[in-house]
């Protein structure tokens, strides 16, 4: 059942002679699973209760089961009178699937030239990329929503999506850059005997080699750029263009009584994040480390 | 082009031969596909990040109400913000003391889970994507849920403090607790900390270990001598970002208490969004933002500055 070594709170391997390893483990477990069921009560809440009746969720003591399994609720909120989720999901999808590809494009570009090309002016131009995750959004919003307000692109999802096609997030460019570095050098060295130019290099040989960076940084950005509140709120103002981020806080200023149906749809705003992460579970939390720890 | 003309029988334009010109060594070479390669980038931080931090530079000391266009008023703007500007010291002593609750707590959470999840039993995998979990829920279904969860008539929360005999809170709904209910709900976001602590955990080589062990530590001196510097650095990347995360807070507070109970909850960022997008007083909106960046870098200087004296790094010479 368990491995002949434990380690106990990250010091090493300690060996426990046999009665006292099992009382340990089974303390760790007690532990563990109590955490568990802490951390994971939230979302059971939010999925129990949107498939409660409305009057349900006012009983006391509350019930963790629902009496009657209400499906309805998810159609019922999903076609609300006023609201709009289906154009809502598909505005979402639009900037999202715009954002990551252009994410994508960009962050690699850039990473290729500061991971691998050596110019006057690369160090200073990747510290000011670093530098720039360090600056509050606040300093650079105002004059951008003024810009955007005069070439016309406020209530459009132009300020939403054109950007990342200017980089790709500084993050992303120092994400890939760091997987850049660990391609050895001798294959790109043999695609400059056999003709190859930089260009080629990047697409033929980089890109197909960090795959798993690229899908890292997809999901990274698609899931930032679904759950993005601030850019929508400050950008969009009419109801037909908001997001799903900005729908479900609408929902909620506008019906804040009807618990389940908003429960309901936050629920499917959870499930699209839920579902990348776990098909790419190794990929983000390697990601994350990556991004990290070499800070 | 003189030498272009020169060598008319050349039908090639001048084009390609200025070009060779300028690919004519390697490294020149390398600085035209250098730049050519990062010029998004480039571009875009000179578009969207450098320009716009100049401007509103320059319209934090204009008087600039969005329609008409601005009016030089010099420092004015800085002096009202600290002087006039009524919630100004609230909306800083918010976000300061959010910020020093919400990430020592998050990082000292963050820290023990990942201990906790350091041990090789069966099943750890499965534990630690439960506490990651949470950190993939959209602030806005975060926000939404919570609302309901802290809800002091039929929240769950309260529910389960009165069946246990405990007594119950308004949550956010009163002055005095509602700060402490929003460090509550960030703190179940430690999992983002705790995968990145784990990674630093288990890069510790076992033989450090084993070194101190022979020559005699116990536990807690392994944990204090050989664990903990070793992790400085993991812990410093994390205090940097989390404080520079919490300094901009804004969707959980903007959705459940907009900014009230009577300001108990009015973060920086709430108000620097209510003067530029609600009152639009780009002007003042501004100077708020670069006061913001300017407390921002002082405190990323003083944190890396106390570093020398906290952080551990290995090529130190002691």
């Amino acid at each position: 059942m368990v491995e002949s070594r434990e380690t106990l709170l990250g010091l090493g391997d300690i060996r426990f002679d046999r009665p006292r390893r099992t009382l340990y483990i089974i303390l760790i477990y007690a532990i563990l699973i109590a955490g568990a069921l802490v951390f994971l009560l939230p979302l059971f809440w939010l999925i129990t209760t949107a498939l409660k009746e409305n009057s349900e969720v006012y009983v006391f003591p509350p019930t963790f089961i629902p009496h009657t399994f209400r499906w309805q609720n998810f159609p019922d909120g999903w076609f609300y009178e006023g609201m709009n989720f289906p154009r809502w999901l598909w505005n979402t999808v639009f900037i999202t699937g715009t954002v990551t590809f252009g994410a994508i494009v960009a962050a690699s570009l850039c990473a290729y030239g500061f991971a691998r090309i050596k110019f006057p002016g690369r160090d200073i131009w990747f510290m000011m990329v670093l530098a720039s995750i360090m600056l509050p959004g606040a300093v650079t919003l105002i004059p951008l929503y003024i810009m955007y307000n005069k070439i016309g692109w406020l209530d459009t999802f132009y300020p939403l999506t054109v950007p990342a096609f200017f980089g790709g997030g500084a993050f992303n460019i120092f994400l890939l850059r760091q997987f850049f570095m660990t391609i050895p050098i001798e294959l790109e060295e043999a695609a400059v005997l056999d003709g190859a130019n930089r260009f080629r290099i990047w697409w033929q040989i980089m890109m197909p080699l960090c795959k798993p960076a690229l899908a890292t940084v997809a999901v990274f950005t698609f899931q930032g750029v679904w759950n993005d509140f601030y850019g929508p709120l400050i950008f969009l103002t009419n109801p037909n263009k908001y997001t799903l981020a900005l729908g479900v806080s609408f929902f909620r200023e506008l019906y804040n009584t009807q618990i389940p149906l908003m429960m309901a749809m936050s629920f499917l705003m959870v499930i699209p994040t839920l579902v990348a992460f776990f098909f790419a579970q190794r990929l983000m939390i390697r990601g994350v480390v990556m991004s990290g720890l070499k800070g | 082009m003189a030498v272009a003309s020169k060598i008319s029988v050349n039908p090639i334009p001048s084009r390609p031969s200025v070009w060779r010109r300028l690919m004519k060594t390697k490294q020149r070479r390398d600085t035209v596909e250098g730049y050519l390669f990062i010029l998004p980038v480039v571009l875009g931080l000179l578009i969207f990040t450098i320009g716009p931090m100049l401007a509103s530079l320059y319209i934090s000391f204009t008087k600039y109400p969005i329609l008409r266009s601005p009016e030089w008023i010099g420092v004015r703007n800085y002096v009202n913000m600290v002087t006039k500007e009524p919630n100004f010291w609230q909306a800083c002593r918010v976000t300061i003391t959010y910020a020093l609750t919400a990430v020592p707590l998050g990082i000292l959470g963050a820290f023990l889970l990942a201990l906790l999840l350091n041990q090789r039993i069966r099943g750890m995998n499965f534990f630690r994507t439960t506490f990651y979990v949470p950190t993939i829920v959209p602030a806005v279904a975060s926000a939404v849920l919570w609302g309901w969860l802290l809800n002091p008539d039929y929240g769950l929360f309260n529910a389960v403090l009165k069946s246990v005999g405990l007594p119950t809170s308004r949550f956010l709904g009163e002055p005095d607790s509602a700060l402490p209910s929003l460090v509550l709900m960030s703190l179940w976001g430690v999992g983002g900390g705790m995968v990145i602590y784990l990674a630093g955990l288990q890069g510790i080589p076992e033989s450090f270990y084993e070194a101190a062990k022979i020559d005699g530590a116990n536990s807690r001196q392994l944990f204090r001598f050989i664990t903990l510097p070793l992790m400085t650095p993991t812990i410093f990347f994390n205090l940097v970002m989390g404080l520079i995360a919490s300094f901009q807070y804004f969707t959980e507070a903007f959705i459940l208490t907009q900014g009230g109970p009577l300001f108990a909850t009015y973060f920086y960022s709430l108000m620097v969004y209510e003067r530029a997008f609600r009152f639009t007083q780009m002007g003042m909106a501004a100077a708020m933002a670069w006061f913001l960046l300017v407390v921002v870098l002082v405190l990323t200087l003083l944190v890396f500055r106390s570093s020398a004296l906290w952080v551990f790094y290995e090529t130190e010479v002691k």
